[in-house]
Protein backbone atom coordinates (compact mmCIF):
# COMPACT_ATOMS: atom_id res chain seq x y z
CA UNK A 1 0.00 0.00 0.00
CA UNK A 2 1.46 3.57 -1.25
CA UNK A 3 1.46 6.36 1.42
CA UNK A 4 0.95 9.62 -0.06
CA UNK A 5 0.46 13.04 1.40
CA UNK A 6 -1.61 15.24 -0.73
CA UNK A 7 -1.08 18.74 -0.44
CA UNK A 8 -3.52 21.28 -2.38
CA UNK A 9 -5.46 24.46 -1.21
CA UNK A 10 -8.43 23.66 -2.80
CA UNK A 11 -10.07 21.54 -0.02
CA UNK A 12 -12.62 19.64 -2.73
CA UNK A 13 -9.85 18.39 -4.81
CA UNK A 14 -8.20 16.71 -1.96
CA UNK A 15 -11.03 15.48 -0.71
CA UNK A 16 -12.43 13.89 -4.38
CA UNK A 17 -9.08 12.69 -5.21
CA UNK A 18 -7.98 11.42 -1.35
CA UNK A 19 -11.52 9.23 -1.84
CA UNK A 20 -10.25 8.07 -5.38
CA UNK A 21 -7.20 7.23 -4.18
CA UNK A 22 -8.01 5.46 -0.60
CA UNK A 23 -10.37 3.22 -3.39
CA UNK A 24 -7.45 2.24 -5.10
CA UNK A 25 -5.64 1.30 -1.57
CA UNK A 26 -3.83 4.16 -1.29
CA UNK A 27 -2.73 5.15 2.21
CA UNK A 28 -3.60 8.78 1.48
CA UNK A 29 -2.98 12.10 4.11
CA UNK A 30 -3.92 15.60 2.80
CA UNK A 31 -3.56 19.17 4.22
CA UNK A 32 -4.41 22.65 2.27
CA UNK A 33 -1.12 23.94 3.97
CA UNK A 34 2.24 23.45 3.11
CA UNK A 35 4.06 24.49 6.20
CA UNK A 36 1.66 21.64 7.89
CA UNK A 37 2.87 19.82 4.68
CA UNK A 38 6.53 20.00 6.01
CA UNK A 39 5.80 18.91 9.40
CA UNK A 40 4.10 15.80 8.19
CA UNK A 41 6.75 14.98 5.94
CA UNK A 42 9.36 15.40 8.93
CA UNK A 43 7.29 13.22 11.19
CA UNK A 44 5.55 10.61 8.84
CA UNK A 45 7.81 8.57 5.92
CA UNK A 46 5.84 8.62 2.54
CA UNK A 47 5.72 7.12 -0.89
CA UNK A 48 5.15 10.28 -2.51
CA UNK A 49 4.18 13.85 -2.01
CA UNK A 50 1.80 15.55 -4.58
CA UNK A 51 2.53 19.01 -4.20
CA UNK A 52 -0.19 21.67 -6.14
CA UNK A 53 2.13 24.70 -7.43
CA UNK A 54 0.39 27.48 -5.94
CA UNK A 55 -0.57 28.06 -2.61
CA UNK A 56 -1.01 30.52 -0.20
CA UNK A 57 1.95 30.86 2.72
CA UNK A 58 4.45 29.42 0.52
CA UNK A 59 4.12 28.31 -3.47
CA UNK A 60 5.24 24.70 -4.31
CA UNK A 61 8.53 25.18 -5.63
CA UNK A 62 9.73 26.91 -1.96
CA UNK A 63 8.00 23.66 -0.24
CA UNK A 64 9.47 21.76 -2.91
CA UNK A 65 12.96 23.07 -2.07
CA UNK A 66 12.24 22.76 1.59
CA UNK A 67 11.04 19.08 1.57
CA UNK A 68 14.56 18.16 -0.47
CA UNK A 69 16.64 20.36 1.71
CA UNK A 70 15.24 18.13 4.83
CA UNK A 71 14.94 14.79 3.30
CA UNK A 72 16.57 14.63 -0.48
CA UNK A 73 15.03 10.77 -0.98
CA UNK A 74 11.64 12.44 -0.79
CA UNK A 75 9.61 11.53 -4.18
CA UNK A 76 7.38 15.05 -4.71
CA UNK A 77 4.89 14.96 -8.04
CA UNK A 78 3.92 18.39 -8.59
CA UNK A 79 0.61 19.29 -10.03
CA UNK A 80 -0.12 22.80 -11.41
CA UNK A 81 -2.70 24.34 -13.29
CA UNK A 82 -0.44 25.52 -16.35
CA UNK A 83 2.64 23.09 -16.81
CA UNK A 84 5.35 25.19 -18.97
CA UNK A 85 8.53 23.83 -19.98
CA UNK A 86 10.49 26.45 -17.99
CA UNK A 87 8.52 25.20 -14.68
CA UNK A 88 8.99 21.83 -15.74
CA UNK A 89 12.88 22.52 -15.97
CA UNK A 90 12.87 24.32 -12.91
CA UNK A 91 10.86 22.04 -10.83
CA UNK A 92 13.35 18.92 -12.23
CA UNK A 93 16.34 20.93 -11.21
CA UNK A 94 14.89 21.25 -7.70
CA UNK A 95 14.43 17.47 -7.44
CA UNK A 96 10.37 16.81 -8.04
CA UNK A 97 10.28 13.48 -9.40
CA UNK A 98 7.32 14.60 -11.67
CA UNK A 99 5.34 17.41 -13.21
CA UNK A 100 1.07 16.91 -14.24
CA UNK A 101 -1.14 19.47 -15.60
CA UNK A 102 -4.35 20.03 -13.88
CA UNK A 103 -6.84 18.39 -14.36
CA UNK A 104 -4.83 15.35 -13.80
CA UNK A 105 -5.64 11.32 -15.22
CA UNK A 106 -5.92 9.18 -12.55
CA UNK A 107 -4.49 6.81 -14.13
CA UNK A 108 -1.79 8.76 -14.75
CA UNK A 109 -1.09 9.72 -11.52
CA UNK A 110 -1.59 6.42 -9.92
CA UNK A 111 1.79 5.00 -12.03
CA UNK A 112 3.68 7.94 -11.52
CA UNK A 113 2.79 7.06 -7.50
CA UNK A 114 3.73 3.80 -8.12
CA UNK A 115 7.11 4.51 -9.78
CA UNK A 116 7.75 6.77 -7.10
CA UNK A 117 7.14 4.43 -4.50
CA UNK A 118 9.71 2.16 -6.40
CA UNK A 119 12.48 4.69 -6.50
CA UNK A 120 11.99 4.93 -2.81
CA UNK A 121 12.57 1.74 -1.99
CA UNK A 122 15.83 1.23 -4.50
CA UNK A 123 16.97 4.28 -2.45
CA UNK A 124 15.95 2.67 0.75
CA UNK A 125 17.86 -0.27 0.11
CA UNK A 126 21.07 1.40 -1.72
CA UNK A 127 21.00 3.27 2.17
CA UNK A 128 20.81 -0.22 4.03
CA UNK A 129 23.62 -1.70 1.76
CA UNK A 130 25.76 1.17 2.03
CA UNK A 131 25.33 1.28 6.16
CA UNK A 132 26.21 -2.30 6.05
CA UNK A 133 29.44 -1.74 3.99
CA UNK A 134 30.03 0.69 6.57
CA UNK A 135 29.94 -0.87 8.98
CA UNK A 136 32.02 -3.77 8.15
CA UNK A 137 33.88 -1.62 7.12
CA UNK A 138 34.64 -0.31 10.29
CA UNK A 139 35.06 -2.87 12.43
CA UNK A 140 37.06 -4.85 10.10
CA UNK A 141 35.55 -7.69 9.60
CA UNK B 1 0.54 51.17 -34.34
CA UNK B 2 0.56 50.97 -30.75
CA UNK B 3 4.12 51.71 -29.12
CA UNK B 4 4.70 49.03 -27.12
CA UNK B 5 7.34 50.11 -25.07
CA UNK B 6 5.53 52.89 -23.97
CA UNK B 7 4.99 53.04 -19.96
CA UNK B 8 1.04 52.88 -20.40
CA UNK B 9 0.79 50.25 -23.36
CA UNK B 10 3.06 47.99 -21.45
CA UNK B 11 0.64 48.54 -17.83
CA UNK B 12 -2.28 47.94 -19.74
CA UNK B 13 -0.85 44.64 -21.65
CA UNK B 14 0.20 43.61 -18.23
CA UNK B 15 -2.85 44.08 -16.26
CA UNK B 16 -4.90 42.29 -19.22
CA UNK B 17 -2.24 39.60 -19.07
CA UNK B 18 -2.01 39.41 -15.03
CA UNK B 19 -5.71 38.64 -15.19
CA UNK B 20 -6.46 36.18 -17.96
CA UNK B 21 -3.56 33.95 -16.68
CA UNK B 22 -4.96 33.71 -13.15
CA UNK B 23 -8.43 33.06 -14.50
CA UNK B 24 -7.45 30.66 -16.88
CA UNK B 25 -5.73 29.18 -13.44
CA UNK B 26 -8.78 29.28 -11.91
CA UNK B 27 -11.22 27.70 -14.00
CA UNK B 28 -8.24 24.34 -14.31
CA UNK B 29 -8.75 23.94 -10.66
CA UNK B 30 -12.70 24.15 -11.43
CA UNK B 31 -12.25 21.75 -13.98
CA UNK B 32 -9.72 19.75 -11.85
CA UNK B 33 -12.36 19.21 -8.85
CA UNK B 34 -15.50 18.64 -11.59
CA UNK B 35 -13.03 15.78 -13.37
CA UNK B 36 -12.21 13.87 -9.83
CA UNK B 37 -15.74 14.30 -9.18
CA UNK B 38 -16.83 12.41 -12.29
CA UNK B 39 -13.99 10.11 -11.73
CA UNK B 40 -15.99 9.33 -8.28
CA UNK B 41 -19.05 8.83 -9.75
CA UNK B 42 -17.29 6.02 -12.16
CA UNK B 43 -15.79 4.80 -9.28
CA UNK B 44 -19.27 4.28 -7.82
CA UNK B 45 -20.84 2.77 -10.45
CA UNK B 46 -18.00 0.28 -11.16
CA UNK B 47 -18.44 -0.95 -7.08
CA UNK B 48 -22.59 -0.94 -7.67
CA UNK B 49 -21.86 -3.08 -10.68
CA UNK B 50 -19.94 -5.28 -8.33
CA UNK B 51 -22.78 -5.60 -5.87
CA UNK B 52 -21.87 -2.75 -3.59
CA UNK B 53 -24.09 -0.90 -2.18
CA UNK B 54 -23.85 2.70 -2.33
CA UNK B 55 -25.15 5.23 -0.26
CA UNK B 56 -27.34 8.01 -1.58
CA UNK B 57 -25.74 10.70 0.61
CA UNK B 58 -22.23 9.85 -0.99
CA UNK B 59 -23.89 10.94 -4.35
CA UNK B 60 -25.60 14.00 -2.93
CA UNK B 61 -22.39 15.33 -1.58
CA UNK B 62 -20.95 14.56 -5.32
CA UNK B 63 -24.00 16.54 -6.64
CA UNK B 64 -23.29 19.20 -4.58
CA UNK B 65 -19.81 19.74 -4.87
CA UNK B 66 -20.00 19.67 -9.05
CA UNK B 67 -23.13 22.65 -8.31
CA UNK B 68 -21.01 24.53 -6.06
CA UNK B 69 -17.58 24.82 -8.61
CA UNK B 70 -20.40 25.57 -11.72
CA UNK B 71 -21.48 28.46 -9.85
CA UNK B 72 -17.96 29.38 -9.05
CA UNK B 73 -16.64 28.81 -12.73
CA UNK B 74 -20.17 30.91 -13.36
CA UNK B 75 -18.57 33.85 -11.58
CA UNK B 76 -15.16 33.67 -12.79
CA UNK B 77 -16.32 33.72 -16.48
CA UNK B 78 -18.88 36.73 -15.71
CA UNK B 79 -15.64 38.82 -14.27
CA UNK B 80 -13.71 37.92 -17.35
CA UNK B 81 -16.53 38.90 -19.40
CA UNK B 82 -16.82 42.39 -17.53
CA UNK B 83 -12.69 42.75 -17.64
CA UNK B 84 -13.35 41.94 -21.45
CA UNK B 85 -16.03 44.52 -21.72
CA UNK B 86 -14.40 47.53 -20.06
CA UNK B 87 -12.59 48.16 -23.13
CA UNK B 88 -15.75 48.77 -25.63
CA UNK B 89 -15.73 52.20 -25.25
CA UNK B 90 -13.01 54.60 -24.24
CA UNK B 91 -15.24 56.53 -21.71
CA UNK B 92 -18.35 54.97 -20.40
CA UNK B 93 -20.59 55.94 -17.08
CA UNK B 94 -20.03 53.07 -14.98
CA UNK B 95 -21.59 52.36 -11.65
CA UNK B 96 -18.56 52.60 -8.77
CA UNK B 97 -19.97 50.03 -6.79
CA UNK B 98 -19.79 47.27 -9.89
CA UNK B 99 -16.56 48.20 -10.93
CA UNK B 100 -15.20 47.77 -7.17
CA UNK B 101 -16.89 44.52 -6.99
CA UNK B 102 -15.04 43.46 -10.17
CA UNK B 103 -11.88 44.57 -8.88
CA UNK B 104 -12.22 42.63 -6.15
CA UNK B 105 -13.57 39.32 -7.70
CA UNK B 106 -10.33 39.95 -10.46
CA UNK B 107 -8.23 40.45 -6.96
CA UNK B 108 -9.52 37.34 -4.46
CA UNK B 109 -6.95 34.74 -6.29
CA UNK B 110 -4.05 37.10 -5.68
CA UNK B 111 -5.43 38.58 -1.87
CA UNK B 112 -5.56 34.16 -1.32
CA UNK B 113 -2.13 33.77 -2.61
CA UNK B 114 -0.67 36.26 0.04
CA UNK B 115 -3.11 35.33 3.03
CA UNK B 116 -5.37 38.30 2.75
CA UNK B 117 -8.84 39.37 3.06
CA UNK B 118 -10.17 42.18 0.88
CA UNK B 119 -13.30 43.35 2.81
CA UNK B 120 -15.60 45.48 0.70
CA UNK B 121 -17.74 48.11 2.23
CA UNK B 122 -20.15 49.62 0.24
CA UNK B 123 -22.28 52.96 1.25
CA UNK B 124 -25.51 52.46 0.44
CA UNK B 125 -25.43 55.32 -2.44
CA UNK B 126 -24.64 54.23 -5.67
CA UNK B 127 -22.60 57.00 -7.59
CA UNK B 128 -22.10 56.53 -11.63
CA UNK B 129 -18.80 57.95 -13.09
CA UNK B 130 -17.88 58.94 -16.61
CA UNK B 131 -14.01 57.52 -17.00
CA UNK B 132 -12.21 55.17 -18.84
CA UNK B 133 -13.49 51.47 -17.15
CA UNK B 134 -10.48 49.76 -18.25
CA UNK B 135 -7.41 52.12 -17.00
CA UNK B 136 -10.10 52.68 -13.74
CA UNK B 137 -9.64 48.47 -13.37
CA UNK B 138 -6.07 48.66 -13.82
CA UNK B 139 -5.28 51.36 -11.56
CA UNK B 140 -7.39 49.92 -8.73
CA UNK B 141 -5.52 46.82 -8.90
CA UNK B 142 -2.58 48.63 -9.23
CA UNK B 143 -3.49 50.35 -5.96
CA UNK B 144 -4.77 46.69 -4.31
CA UNK B 145 -1.32 44.90 -5.25
CA UNK B 146 0.76 47.52 -3.65
CA UNK B 147 -1.68 47.57 -0.42
CA UNK B 148 -1.89 43.78 -0.35
CA UNK B 149 2.13 43.79 0.39
CA UNK B 150 1.07 46.49 3.25
CA UNK B 151 -1.79 44.91 5.35
CA UNK B 152 -1.55 44.75 9.07
CA UNK B 153 -1.63 42.03 11.49
CA UNK B 154 -5.01 41.07 10.90
CA UNK B 155 -4.26 41.10 7.00
CA UNK B 156 -8.08 42.39 6.42
CA UNK B 157 -8.17 45.41 3.68
CA UNK B 158 -10.90 47.08 4.28
CA UNK B 159 -12.46 48.65 0.85
CA UNK B 160 -15.09 51.42 0.64
CA UNK B 161 -15.90 54.97 -0.78
CA UNK B 162 -17.39 58.06 -0.90
CA UNK B 163 -18.95 60.86 -3.53
CA UNK B 164 -19.87 64.76 -3.49
CA UNK B 165 -20.90 66.75 -6.74
CA UNK B 166 -17.58 66.63 -8.47
CA UNK B 167 -15.35 63.45 -7.67
CA UNK B 168 -15.68 60.10 -5.86
CA UNK B 169 -13.03 59.22 -3.19
CA UNK B 170 -12.36 55.25 -2.93
CA UNK B 171 -10.39 54.70 0.20
CA UNK B 172 -8.29 51.32 0.83
CA UNK B 173 -8.01 50.79 4.44
CA UNK B 174 -6.22 48.60 6.91
CA UNK B 175 -2.56 49.25 5.79
CA UNK B 176 -0.66 49.03 8.67
CA UNK B 177 2.91 47.90 6.95
CA UNK B 178 2.49 51.57 4.85
CA UNK B 179 5.99 52.99 4.63
CA UNK B 180 7.57 56.21 3.48
CA UNK B 181 10.96 54.37 2.82
CA UNK B 182 12.40 55.07 -0.27
CA UNK B 183 12.38 52.01 -1.85
CA UNK B 184 8.77 52.19 -2.07
CA UNK B 185 8.22 54.52 -4.33
CA UNK B 186 4.14 54.46 -5.00
CA UNK B 187 2.64 55.83 -7.16
CA UNK B 188 5.50 54.57 -9.76
CA UNK B 189 5.26 55.45 -13.55
CA UNK B 190 2.76 52.69 -14.09
CA UNK B 191 0.39 54.42 -11.84
CA UNK B 192 1.21 58.18 -13.05
CA UNK B 193 0.57 57.17 -16.36
CA UNK B 194 -3.05 55.79 -15.42
CA UNK B 195 -3.65 58.47 -13.15
CA UNK B 196 -3.34 60.89 -16.11
CA UNK B 197 -5.83 59.28 -18.17
CA UNK B 198 -8.22 58.94 -15.33
CA UNK B 199 -7.30 62.50 -14.38
CA UNK B 200 -7.19 61.19 -10.87
CA UNK B 201 -5.03 61.48 -7.92
CA UNK B 202 -3.66 59.39 -5.28
CA UNK B 203 -2.55 59.78 -1.58
CA UNK B 204 -1.28 58.05 1.13
CA UNK B 205 -1.88 58.64 4.93
CA UNK B 206 0.37 56.38 6.30
CA UNK B 207 0.05 57.43 9.93
CA UNK B 208 -3.83 56.02 9.45
CA UNK B 209 -2.77 52.94 7.09
CA UNK B 210 -4.95 54.25 4.11
CA UNK B 211 -4.41 54.86 0.14
CA UNK B 212 -7.46 57.16 -1.42
CA UNK B 213 -7.83 57.25 -4.65
CA UNK B 214 -9.97 60.51 -6.26
CA UNK B 215 -11.49 60.50 -9.59
CA UNK B 216 -13.63 63.13 -10.98
CA UNK B 217 -17.16 61.79 -11.55
CA UNK B 218 -16.77 62.85 -15.15
CA UNK B 219 -13.52 62.60 -16.61
CA UNK B 220 -14.49 64.35 -20.08
CA UNK B 221 -15.49 68.20 -18.18
CA UNK B 222 -11.88 67.80 -16.40
CA UNK B 223 -10.66 66.96 -20.11
CA UNK B 224 -12.50 69.84 -21.72
CA UNK B 225 -11.67 71.98 -18.97
CA UNK B 226 -7.78 71.47 -18.84
CA UNK B 227 -7.51 72.26 -22.81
Amino acid sequence: MEKVLLVDDEKEFLDTMAERMEARDMNVTTTTSPKDALKKAQEESYDAIILDLQMPEMDGLETLKELKKKNPDLQVILLTGHATVQKGVEAMKLGATDLLEKPADLKVLTEKIKKAHTRKMVLVQKKAEEKVRHILAERGW
Amino acid sequence: MVDCTDVGNVSELQFFGKMTASISHEIKNVMAIINESAGLLEDYSLMAEKGMPIDPERLKVVSNRVTMQIQRADRIAKNMNSLAHSVDEFHKSIDLRETLELAVGLSGRFADMRSVRLEFQPPSDVPTVITSPFHLLNLIWRVLDFAMDAPGVEKTLGLTYDADAESVKIRLSGLASLTNAPETVFPAAGEAALLRILGATIYQDIKGGEINLVLPKDVRQQITAES
